[in-house]
């Protein structure tokens, strides 16, 4: 047993984390401090909690991975003692926990119990370590080397390719609507306004404060650009979400997309799609637009973060189990559910487009307190541009003005 | 008798058109369902095909996944891999607390608005109908706060408690109606004879006022069975219900759901509303009737 | 009914709605007259398995002394109602001002988040609630007709509907409803239109919701008729038999004033049901299309940040909405109150 999780570890390329090996033989106890976890639940995550839940504690030791996870955080860690000691977020659900001061600085328990975690997975915000990110995600360009070929272009390396490819593809009566993105109403529209803005190199928010600026040139050619892929989308484009994009793709009915790379282990493999979908496509990094060189999406991470409601025995068991959870050694069983952001871990077919868009150097999603309000606005009104009912300085006003409202009410704006 | 004498009168062209008229609605209200259980058995791709429906009929792909047109991969997924069984424990109880609680309540209440007659009640009533206007989502998330610092949080009773309350308005309507409906005269009468109010109640009303229980109960019924909002979020993952259950196989933005699951699920959780619903329809119509003769 | 004794006999129901329903309504109530806090910003370097960047966050030293001072927020009396999420009191007064036409001011209007998604909804409560109540009461009188054998299969089928969870009866329906679906297909083929959608253009979107609407809420008002028409008194029926009165006459003069009472009882729920639908926007993805007012609640509190203090706000206009609408039962509901106590 020891013997296959050190040559796996060879095998990995990766000799410093012997720690790993090590941790692991000392098993994990955790005294009698109590561990409640809350997060999310998906493949990658329960696995990272099922090994947590392997450490040994007299106290109580438990674990509620829900959908739900965002809507009830809040108020799970507002209750003193907080209901739970660990929450498992991402970039953008931890905002609203450090919104309301219920996350503990992590910075003396790194020291004490952190020494094997690699200095890139600590989330700092000023002096403070604020969580411990895991895994990583981004949306990123997903091609169809076969039906390029058949309509004779490259593949894209810029939106504007992108762009150009498909209407090769559409002319060449190959398909009609070879282009696909998450471009649902909502939460889905918004980011894909956030990829593409920061893109060209565009900023949220006057530096230092929470006064929005996105209704500028950038602003009117980030539009531009979003109409001229949705033209080459399913008139439906406003109803797909990451489940409908996928579906479309399996299915064979686009060229081109701009997916999530956590779906594309769903995607590559051999359920749901045909052989001549699965062999051709192709993950890639995310396309820079307009002559920029950053790549126009944001990067995500998963990550956990301990309540600041929960007494120190109970924060640093909980800490050393997550600890303990995330160790390399979860590489051996779960390397491919995930883009791991662990010591060893190297990057599957399936990872390869997050990690060509990291190190194509594209920009984290911001984590500033009053992000999720532009999110949401942006969301709900640039629907209306991207249907052709209203102009581009039409929408960016509205976006604007529900924005201002939304932010006025938080306290964030006078 | 009066049933013979009409369908003695009803004239041919009648009987069509309504007959044509049930079946056009039957297979209106049952062919989403028959398609569901058809699909049930089917793989993802064929029974959520984007290149022809077809596929769902034919089964192609679920020929070449497993070999066979038609497979129990989904029902197995959902009640022995994600063990579908503890949720549907769980609804079991909460549904039927639910129930139970609600009528209990709303008996008593109803009956007392039906026979209070003085204008309190009707502001009552009213009281209640702006409770129930109240959507539910705001009503849940101002639950959250109090219930994690009480530490009541994610226990089946507190779901139900939440969900008899949020029944109440409407039992109590709907049953308020069928106690008007039954003759004062016959508790009165008890009472004249010298029983107490509740004991006129217990002896007198409770015996016919089954139908209308009934009917109410079944409302109350779907209404804890479907819930998503309270449920979902109210409950820890160890006491969650069906329908909470079901949506998390559908799978979030960053990670593919398992839709068959949830289908076959869905499936399974309606095959035993066909029993009850078969066994109390016969509830329904014959007390039903029986009171009816008196009115 | 003696004071004592109703108030025993409605007291667990009431003790249920006061703690449940109505605190809450109250806490909804005082939140609607608040805002935030003022946030203190502070500025701060971040640094991530990404690289550095330079970002804000809320000083929560500075805040929380605010946040002590006045637990509730800012109070700010009925802004929060006229704030363009809202009411939008100031771009209503502006839209009205620049425009010359009822159509073009109609326009604008549409352009405002409360008002779409308060169209949407009238127009929903409009159509569906009628055609509820009517598809209701003619499958509940055809079911009736049918020899006895056949009913208890007919009702639970009726009852389907209404059965099977909304979140994945929408999901399956609106698979069906794609344009590849077997009754997304069939549409196309029959308006010979190939590229038909349901999903693309608004009337279309609020055709199908409106159709789903329909289809999930009638067989409540079938259940209640078919309760109804089996209290049907037998001897005006059979009078109306002697005087050769046709099947449609004994509907229109015995059976339908018999069930004038449960009308008013389904018109009630479904005009309130109707009011506060969520469930099918969400299922069908037609958020874009489709808001209704429930649906911005959601968006609101479901948010990445959640907006209570706005959530609470279209609650309270929601509770007034429902109101209003449901005055013309009302008032009936009162007059029977009235005759019955005359007895």
């Amino acid at each position: 047993m020891k013997m296959t999780k050190v040559t796996g570890l060879l095998v990995g390329g990766l000799l410093a984390g012997s720690g790993a090996a090590w941790a692991d033989a000392h098993g994990c106890d955790l005294g009698s401090g109590n561990v409640r976890i809350l997060g999310n639940d998906f493949g990658a995550i329960n696995s990272v909690v099922d090994r947590a839940m392997e450490c040994t504690t007299s106290g109580e030791m438990t674990s509620n991975l829900t959908t739900e996870h965002k809507d009830i955080q809040v108020a799970a860690l507002t209750a003193d003692p907080a209901e739970y000691t660990v929450a498992i977020v991402a970039n953008g659900s931890l905002v609203p926990l450090l919104n309301e001061g219920l996350v503990r600085p992590l910075n003396d328990l790194v020291e004490q119990y952190g020494q094997d975690l690699s200095p890139t997975q600590l989330i700092r915000v000023g002096d403070d370590i604020v969580a411990v990110a895991f895994m990583a995600n981004a949306q990123h360009l997903f091609y169809r080397q076969d039906l390029l070929e058949e309509a004779g272009v490259e593949p894209p390396r810029t939106i504007e390719d992108v762009i150009a490819a498909g209407q090769a593809i559409r002319e060449a009566g190959i398909m009609e609507h070879p282009f696909v993105m998450n471009s649902a109403t909502g939460w889905n529209l918004g980011q894909e306004f956030n990829n593409m803005y920061l893109g060209y190199g565009g900023q949220f928010f006057e530096p230092g404060t929470a006064q929005v600026s996105i209704n500028n040139e950038v602003g009117m050619q980030t539009l531009e650009t979003l109409k001229a892929l949705a033209d080459l989308s399913n008139p439906d484009f406003l109803t797909f979400d990451s489940n409908a994009t996928s579906a479309i793709w399996e299915a064979g009915d686009a060229a081109l997309g701009l997916l999530w790379g956590s779906r594309g282990t769903n995607i590559l493999d051999d359920e749901g799609s045909t052989e001549q979908v699965t062999t051709n496509t192709v993950l890639a990094g995310a396309p820079t637009v307009g002559g920029g060189d950053t790549p126009a999406t944001t990067l995500w991470w998963d990550g956990f973060t301990i309540a600041a409601n929960a007494s120190d025995e109970d924060a640093a068991a909980s800490f050393q189990a997550m600890v303990h959870g995330i160790d390399p050694a979860i590489l051996e069983t779960a390397s491919e559910q995930a883009v791991w952001l662990v010591e060893g871990y190297e990057p599957t077919p399936v990872a390869q487009g997050v990690a060509e868009s990291a190190a194509g150097g594209a920009t984290p999603y911001p984590m500033l307190p009053y992000m999720g309000l532009l999110h949401t606005a942006l969301g709900n009104e640039l629907a209306d541009f991207m249907q052709g009912k209203e102009s581009a300085e039409q929408a960016l006003a509205d976006v604007e003005a529900a924005y201002t409202t939304a932010a006025t009410e938080q306290g964030f704006l006078r | 008798m009066s049933a013979t004498v009409s369908s003695q009168r009803k004239s041919t062209a009648l009987v069509v058109v309504s007959t044509t008229f049930v079946v056009l609605w039957v297979l209106i209200a049952a062919f989403p369902f028959f398609w569901t259980l058809w699909g049930s058995f089917k793989v993802e791709s064929d029974f959520f095909s984007r290149n022809d429906w077809t596929n769902a009929l034919t089964g192609i792909r679920t020929q070449i996944e497993t070999g066979g047109a038609f497979t129990g991969q989904a029902y197995e997924g959902a009640w022995i891999r994600e063990e579908f069984w503890r949720a549907a424990l769980n609804t079991t109880i909460v549904v039927f607390s639910t129930v139970v609680i609600s009528l209990t309540l709303g008996t008593l209440g109803g009956y007392a608005l039906a026979r209070s007659g003085y204008r309190y009640a009707f502001w009552l009533l009213m009281l209640a109908l702006i409770f129930r206007a109240m959507p539910h989502i705001t009503l849940v998330s101002g639950y959250l706060l109090p219930f994690f610092e009480w530490n009541v949080w994610g226990h089946l009773p507190t779901a139900i408690i939440v969900l008899v309350a949020i029944n109440q308005p409407f039992t109590l309507w709907m049953l308020h109606s069928f106690f008007l409906q039954i003759p004062k005269d016959l508790d009165e009468s008890a009472m004249v004879d010298g029983c107490s109010r509740f004991e006129a109640f217990w002896r007198v009303i409770v015996p016919v006022m089954w139908p209308g229980v009934i009917t109410t109960g079944l409302f109350s019924f779907l209404l804890a069975y479907n819930d998503f909002q309270v449920t979902a979020l109210v409950l820890s993952q160890e006491n969650q219900t069906m329908v909470p259950k079901i949506a998390s196989f559908l799978g979030s933005t960053f990670e593919a759901g398992n839709v068959m699951f949830a289908v076959a699920a869905v499936v399974s959780a309606t095959a035993p509303l066909f029993v009850l619903v078969l066994f109390f329809q016969r509830q329904i119509v014959s007390g039903l009737t029986a009171g009816a003769v008196k009115g | 009914m003696p004071h004592r004794t109703f108030f025993w006999f409605i007291f667990p129901s009431l003790l249920a709605m006061l703690l449940f329903i109505a605190l809450p309504i109250g806490s909804v109530i005082v939140q609607s007259v608040h805002q935030q806090h003022e946030q203190v910003l502070r500025t701060v370097e971040n640094q991530g398995p990404f690289g550095t960047t330079t970002s804000t966050v809320v000083d929560q030293e500075a805040t929380r002394a605010l946040r002590e001072a006045e637990p509730l927020g800012r109070f700010v009396g009925l802004d929060v109602y006229f704030d363009r999420a809202h009411l939008a009191v100031e771009e209503v007064g502006q839209a009205w001002a620049a425009t010359d036409s009822i159509g073009a001011f109609v326009d604008r209007l549409m352009n405002l988040p409360f008002y779409r998604a308060l169209i949407f909804t009238l127009t929903y409560v409009i159509v569906v609630t009628p055609l509820t109540i009517l598809l209701g009461l003619a499958v509940a009188l055809g079911v009736n007709g049918l020899p006895r054998m056949f009913k208890g299969p007919t009702i639970f089928v009726s009852l389907l509907p209404m059965m099977v969870t909304p979140l994945v009866g929408a999901l399956v329906l609106y698979w069906m409803l794609e344009q590849n679906g077997i009754l997304g297909s069939a549409l196309q083929s029959l308006t010979g239109d190939p590229t038909l959608s349901l999903r693309a253009s608004t009337p279309l979107t609020w055709i199908t919701l409106f159709a789903y609407g329909v289809w999930s809420s009638a067989p409540f008002a079938f259940i209640v008729y078919y309760a109804g028409l089996q209290t049907v008194p037998q001897d005006p029926l059979e009078a109306a038999m002697v005087d050769g009165a046709s099947r449609w006459q004994r509907i229109r003069y015995v059976v339908i004033p018999h069930l004038a009472p449960l009308t008013v009882f389904i018109a009630l729920i479904q005009l309130m049901d109707n009011f506060r639908v969520l469930e099918p926007v969400i299922s069908f993805n037609a958020g874009a299309n489709a808001p209704s007012l429930a649906y911005s609640i959601y968006s609101d509190l479901r948010g990445e940040i959640a907006l209570f203090n706005s959530a609470a706000a279209t609650s309270m206009l929601t509770i007034i909405g429902v109101s209003i609408l449901l005055t013309p039962v009302l008032i009936r509901t009162w007059r029977d109150f009235n005759a019955k106590r005359g007895h």
